[in-house]
């Protein structure tokens, strides 16, 4: 049976003035004013159909962060907004926690709505931690006895016990984080919204608090909402998704399609390639890197340096694949094989391949590491980014897709 | 399970524009304890790490006083109609200085908060609400010094000459604090584009103390000015100021037209400042 909406859009706008605001326009502002108040007539500075492209400049100061919305969410359904930055998520966030109102539409709400754009909002850094929780509690909707009755259990959840008394000034940014999140984990709310608040923390908190939204939506039936840029978090704790692009909805469903559909979308945003634009070049440096092969997992990889150096040396290189934080994930380095190379001064141009690439599908940051004998010649932390499409370890094998592990490896397998 | 529901209910409605006399003051009801609990962080914030704690409370009405009794006493001279001129004085900047606390801590709620406003949704209104009421603690110590000085000046021989206008007193509060945060609410809500106001506000605070009658009492005007009285009369925080030192000190002009006066300056204040900032709230995280 198709469940009951509780949060229903019908045709949402938020328009926003770029540019500065306030100088220069009081005339401007009466006219306009005088027009759509008075004269109910449409905003003369709102041109129909511009989008909210960021690198084309429009012709109006005004932008459309959000056109025409409309959807609807289902009790109990998780759903994950995704998009780029600036398509407008954190906007409709906004508009439905009421911190904004918008330019034209509406948005109905069945039950209470709890908002997490930020955690520890309102507080205060001379409270002790049992205070804030009630202070920041109260912020969030709850009423005093609501939040007494949860304390121990928030108290527990953050882990923060034995500074509940001292003031929230004195806690370390995680303990911060943690107090905060924990109160607002144990909101009474019907509908809960979480901006990407995960970011903060540390891996066994993040996990935490996934863990938590995950029972929210799935054991206790409440309905969450949850933007993040993370599409393995998106993909784990929501059934349904959707796809913001330019203040337009582009897509929406079930959340695996979706998040398909905006990798796919996000293909063009990936290089196979980098070159190196600096103006201040070292004695030896990369001068380009180039993936010369499809990038997909379980496929062949193969790859081609262009290094330029002052003068002749014995160099080693090495290319690391990392998560879009830049942490570490593997590295294809040719001191593991033992190789060196001689180049000349001048151009030198080396390739390299290996023959499986080991990581799920999805986006990865590569960098880009010149040295010898451990001494580093050239680095680029964060050359460019990837995307690895969807592929089998082995040939002819099920095709793998992400579920958490960014590394995949061929198994061997008997039952004796 | 009803097959079809024909009407739908929706608990809340997300628009741009709401009518103007939705005031939401069950929104804020629902809220209260989030009032008290921004009341008590001022409250806590106030004397934490300071070693006199609340008894800073004190400090500022009793130097303030004592600086009055001698500039405006002692060297210019001004009447204080017979009362002891420290109580004068004190009973003045006490009443003043909730007012004036009001207005000016109103008025920048939505510049203060911006921070907060911007994050998380609670009736706007809660804030300035909490603000009348952490100075209305404030101004409760100020009262008990100021009852411990008229113990004093009793014992001295001044006779107070109570009267059923004390009665009024509580009265007297709410007025000021209404008016205070009416206009407060009116200007926030200005400023949160035209940021011109916020610099009037914080000199015209001060200036306006010198047009209401708080370091010289409203008979001395009389006597000086007789064709000017109707001015310092326009000025509802003169009735306000004259009835609770008459309701205090037995001394001032008391009328009851002039508190009627205020009262309706301040229900037209007040309600246009909450229309008004309820308007704003809905979109001034956009421009602030």
């Amino acid at each position: 049976m198709k469940q009951q909406a509780v949060i229903k859009a019908e045709m949402v706008s938020k328009a926003y003035q770029i540019g500065q605001i306030g100088t220069g326009t009081v005339t401007r502002d009466i006219d306009r004013f005088v027009r759509t108040r008075l004269l109910k007539q449409e905003d003369p500075f709102l041109k129909i159909g511009e989008t909210n492209d960021r690198s084309v400049k429009g012709a109006s100061n005004m932008v459309w962060s959000l056109r025409d919305i409309n959807f609807e969410i289902a009790q109990g359904d998780a759903v994950g907004i995704i998009g780029k930055n600036g398509a407008g998520k954190s906007t409709l966030l906004k508009l439905l926690s009421r911190v904004t109102g918008p330019t034209t539409g509406e948005i109905k709400v069945k039950g209470r709505i709890a908002s997490l754009l930020e955690v520890g909002t309102g507080f205060h850094p001379e409270l002790t931690g049992r205070e804030n929780i009630f202070l920041n509690g109260a912020i969030l909707g709850m009423r005093k006895r609501e939040i007494a009755a949860k304390l121990d259990e928030i108290i527990d959840f953050s882990g923060v016990e034995r500074y509940i008394d001292t003031p929230v000034k004195r806690y370390s940014s995680g303990m911060y984080v943690r107090l905060a999140f924990a109160v607002a984990a144990h909101l009474e709310s019907e509908i809960l919204i979480v901006d990407e608040v995960l970011a903060v923390g540390d891996a066994e908190f993040q996990k935490k608090c996934l863990g938590k939204m995950g029972d929210i939506s799935k054991g206790e039936g409440r309905t969450v909402l949850f933007v993040s840029h993370n599409m393995a978090a998106v993909q784990n704790l929501c059934h349904t998704g959707i796809f913001l692009q330019h203040g337009l909805i582009t897509k929406s469903g079930p959340v695996a399609s979706v998040v398909d559909f905006y990798l796919d979308q996000e293909l063009s945003a990936f290089d196979t390639s980098f070159v190196n634009v600096a103006t201040t070049k070292l004695p030896t440096y990369i001068k380009s890197f180039e993936f010369t092969s499809d990038i997909r997992t379980g496929s062949p990889l193969s790859f081609e340096v262009e290094i330029i150096s002052d003068k002749v040396r014995d160099t080693e290189f090495a290319v690391g694949i990392r998560m879009n934080d830049t942490s570490p994930i593997f590295q294809i380095y040719s001191g593991h094989v033992g190789k060196e190379f001689r180049i000349n001064s001048g151009t030198t141009r080396i390739t390299g391949s290996i023959p499986k690439l080991p990581v799920m599908s999805g986006n990865y940051s590569v960098s880009l590491w010149l040295g010898h004998s451990g001494i580093q010649l050239d680095f680029h932390k964060s050359a460019f980014s990837i995307l690895v499409k969807e592929g089998a370890i082995v040939t002819g094998g099920p095709i793998s897709t992400r579920n958490g592990f960014p590394v995949i490896t061929e198994s061997n397998w008997s039952v004796q | 399970m009803d097959p079809k529901p024909k009407e739908e209910h929706w608990d809340l409605v997300i628009k741009g524009h709401s009518s103007l006399f939705d005031l939401k003051f069950a929104d804020v009801w629902r809220y209260r304890d989030l009032m008290v609990m921004f009341v008590k962080r001022d409250f806590i914030s106030f004397y934490k790490q300071t070693i006199l704690g609340p008894l800073w409370f004190f400090i500022q009405p009793i130097f303030t006083t004592l600086v009055f009794t001698f500039v405006f006493g002692s060297v210019a001279g001004i009447s204080s109609d017979g009362v002891p001129k420290p109580l004068f004085y004190l009973c003045g900047i006490t009443a003043w200085q909730y007012f004036a606390d009001c207005l000016n801590k109103t008025s920048t709620v939505f510049r203060d908060n911006a921070r907060i406003f911007g994050k998380v949704y609670f009736p706007r209104l809660i804030m300035p609400l909490s603000i009348v009421m952490s100075n209305l603690i404030k101004f409760a110590v100020q009262i008990t010094l100021l009852l411990i000085f008229m113990v004093y000046f009793y014992f001295q021989g001044y006779d107070f000459g109570f009267t059923y206008a004390l009665l009024i007193f509580p009265f007297l509060i709410v007025i000021m604090a209404l008016l205070g945060l009416g206009i407060g609410l009116i200007i926030t809500a200005m400023t949160t584009k035209y940021r011109d106001l916020a610099f009037l506000v914080g000199f015209g605070v001060q200036l306006l103390m010198y047009g209401t009658t708080v370091i010289y009492p409203l008979s001395a005007v009389r006597e000086k000015y007789p064709e000017y009285v109707w001015i310092f009369e326009l000025n509802p925080m003169t009735p306000i100021i004259e009835t609770y030192r008459y309701a205090f000190l037995g001394s001032g002009s008391y009328s009851v037209s002039g508190l009627l006066y205020a009262c309706t300056f301040t229900a037209v204040v007040l309600l246009a400042g909450i229309i008004i900032f309820n308007r704003t709230e809905k979109n001034f995280v956009d421009t602030i």
